[in-house]
């Protein structure tokens, strides 16, 4: 092939921008003298920071705010699809009920939840099966061998986290296309069947990164169970020995320093969760890890058709 | 039924007089059609004419509001009951409504693959879930039909791989894994690039040939006189002429076939 002839190539100067230089300076003398305190203000204790960050006390915290974080989560998302599905039917008492139980937990802090959870064992000496306003009782059982501080901890959360997931849920389902239900019941799949095959793998791609974002926001929310009282979380524990050891600065350190590294993890764990349910939308090989940009996803989730262009718009009614 | 057609298999598809209101908007009017088995009916005319809906009728996509459908002689979505000398209408559970559709396969205007799935994965995915078919005979037979619509080569590519023509055949396949009686095809190359029409009607030719009964609402006018073995004109609800394709769009009738044919061809 002929060499083509090299078209004289512009070689401009960039427009000066002096004003971002003179803010960037700025913003650098700023974090380096920010840097600067916290390596030269004694106040900070580095010491008692490393004494205490793997103190046994500082890591069963940390176990228990995972489990809190894991377990409140679970039973969020399990409640998330069972709300969202009934919002989305036609049954007006479970639409109802779903809206009803919406509104209460995203209406009222979480905070004042937990304390409610915590009392709930004053508020029902005890807890029975029978048919409402009426004596017919079928078995009854003393309330505070079900609520213990754990039970009403992870239900709190639980209950409260349900009522954000539900609306992602929710979002997510109806991004699919109907054109999705249409085929697949052509095909003869039952609605359970084209929910969990077809319809919830889709919704997924939607679902995750603001379930990615709750999880981490779950994660510091476990710090508000003291409220029931639970009191073998994180902050919890380094709150009290920060109060014992008349050294609160350290042990908030030492917090802050594990929630950072668990949420660094869940970022990561949150992108290869987007990565496999973003399959089959951002045109990578069969199988094979993602090889193009953002934009070019964008696109083939466009050109898929499958979902609306901004799925998001619809998260909050 | 009397004597003599009681040993005479039923027609492939069976309409009779069904209406449908979509609230108080009257799409279909009292549609009679009979397609029998190894027919190719090609369903014609104008935009908004109820030729989709009839033919997402048939598969209960859409529920009818007056008439009957029977599809091989079975009663499509209802259960009729003689009670006291009256006719008491069941609706179908959805079980088994959904063994109903099972018989029939649809192809559909924007092809409806599964994006999360590879072609294979698409065509295997029915099968596996509905019948029950090992994942080793679901894969085997869902190769033979990639096979059969030129697509083997592309079995391990997602559907934003592949073109609105690649597609459509991928979805013919995913439908024929379901061994269906019956193919519904609902304008499957109206939302395809002209360059790209050939190749899926080529497929549905080929489809024809090899015996399918088969109902298709289209505008390809070329295809309806080279496969049809009936041709329908619908218009504003109801089946206005049908025919061979010499007879309805040679030589039409009726003045509103005359002025459609006369606008398209």
């Amino acid at each position: 092939m002929a060499a083509e002839p090299t078209p004289d190539l512009i070689k401009a100067k960039p427009v000066p921008r002096p004003g971002v230089w003179v803010g960037a300076v700025i913003v650098a003398v700023l974090g380096l003298g920010l840097v600067d305190s916290l390596i030269s203000n004694p106040e900070y204790r580095w010491q008692t920071v490393r004494e205490y960050l793997f103190d046994p006390r500082v890591l069963s915290g940390v176990g228990w705010t995972l489990l809190l974080t894991a377990g409140a989560m679970v039973i969020g998302i399990v409640l998330a699809l069972t709300i969202a599905i009934m919002r989305m039917g036609t049954n007006p008492i479970l639409r109802g009920v779903a809206w009803a139980y919406i509104w209460f937990f995203r209406g009222t802090p979480v905070y004042t939840q937990l304390v409610f959870w915590g009392l709930i064992t004053i508020l029902y000496r005890r807890i029975s099966v029978g048919i409402p306003f009426t004596d017919v009782t079928f078995f009854s059982i003393d309330s505070k061998l079900i609520f213990t501080a754990l039970v009403a901890a992870l239900l709190g959360l639980g209950l409260n986290e349900g009522a954000y997931l539900s609306e992602i849920v929710r979002a997510g389902l109806n991004s699919v296309d109907k054109g999705q239900w249409e085929a697949a019941t052509a095909l003869g799949m039952k609605r359970g069947t084209v929910l969990r095959r077809i319809i919830i793998p889709q919704a997924m791609r939607v679902i995750v990164p603001p379930t990615g974002n709750e999880t981490i926001s779950m994660l510091k929310t476990t710090s508000l169970v003291l409220a029931v009282p639970f009191m073998l979380e994180l902050t919890f524990v380094t709150n009290a020995i920060g109060n014992r050891t008349f050294l609160p600065v350290p042990l908030l350190i030492v917090a802050a320093i594990w929630y950072l590294l668990i949420t660094s993890i869940l970022m990561v764990g949150q992108r290869y969760l987007e990565a496999y349910y973003g399959r089959g939308f951002d045109g990578e090989q069969a199988g094979g890890r993602r090889v193009r940009g953002m934009s070019r996803r964008q696109q083939a989730i466009l050109a898929a058709g499958t979902v609306k262009s901004d799925p998001t718009l619809d998260v909050t009614p | 039924m009397n004597s003599m057609t009681e040993h005479v298999s039923p027609p492939m598809v069976d309409v009779r007089g069904v209406h449908k209101f979509f609230g108080d908007l009257h799409v279909l009017k009292g549609i009679d059609l009979v397609v029998q088995r190894g027919e190719v009916c090609v369903v014609l005319g104008p935009s908004g004419s109820g030729k989709s809906t009839l033919i997402r009728c048939i598969n209960e996509m859409e529920q009818i509001s007056a008439g009957r459908l029977y599809v091989d002689g079975e009663l499509m979505g209802l259960r009729e009951e003689e009670k006291g000398g009256r006719t008491v209408l069941h609706r179908l559970k959805d079980a088994e409504i959904s063994r109903q559709r099972s018989r029939i396969g649809m192809v559909f205007q924007r092809f409806n693959l599964f994006p999360h799935m590879t072609a294979l994965q698409n065509v295997m995915e029915a099968p596996r879930q509905v019948k029950g078919v090992s994942k080793r005979d679901a894969e085997q037979r869902a190769r033979d039909q990639l096979a059969r619509v030129g697509m083997s080569d592309r079995a391990g590519h997602y559907p934003a791989q592949l073109s609105g023509g690649q597609q459509q055949r991928v979805a013919i396949a995913r439908a024929l894994a379901m061994d269906p009686e019956l193919m519904l095809f609902d304008e499957p190359t109206s939302a395809l690039d002209p360059e790209l029409v050939g190749e899926v009607l080529g497929v549905m030719r080929q489809l024809a040939a090899s015996g399918m009964t088969m109902i298709v609402v289209t505008h390809e006018v070329g295809f309806a006189r080279e496969v049809a073995d009936q041709v329908v004109f619908m218009d504003d609800g109801v089946v206005v002429e049908r025919g061979t394709a010499h007879q309805v769009i040679s030589n039409p009738q009726q003045a509103r076939t005359r002025d459609f044919f006369g606008k398209v061809l």
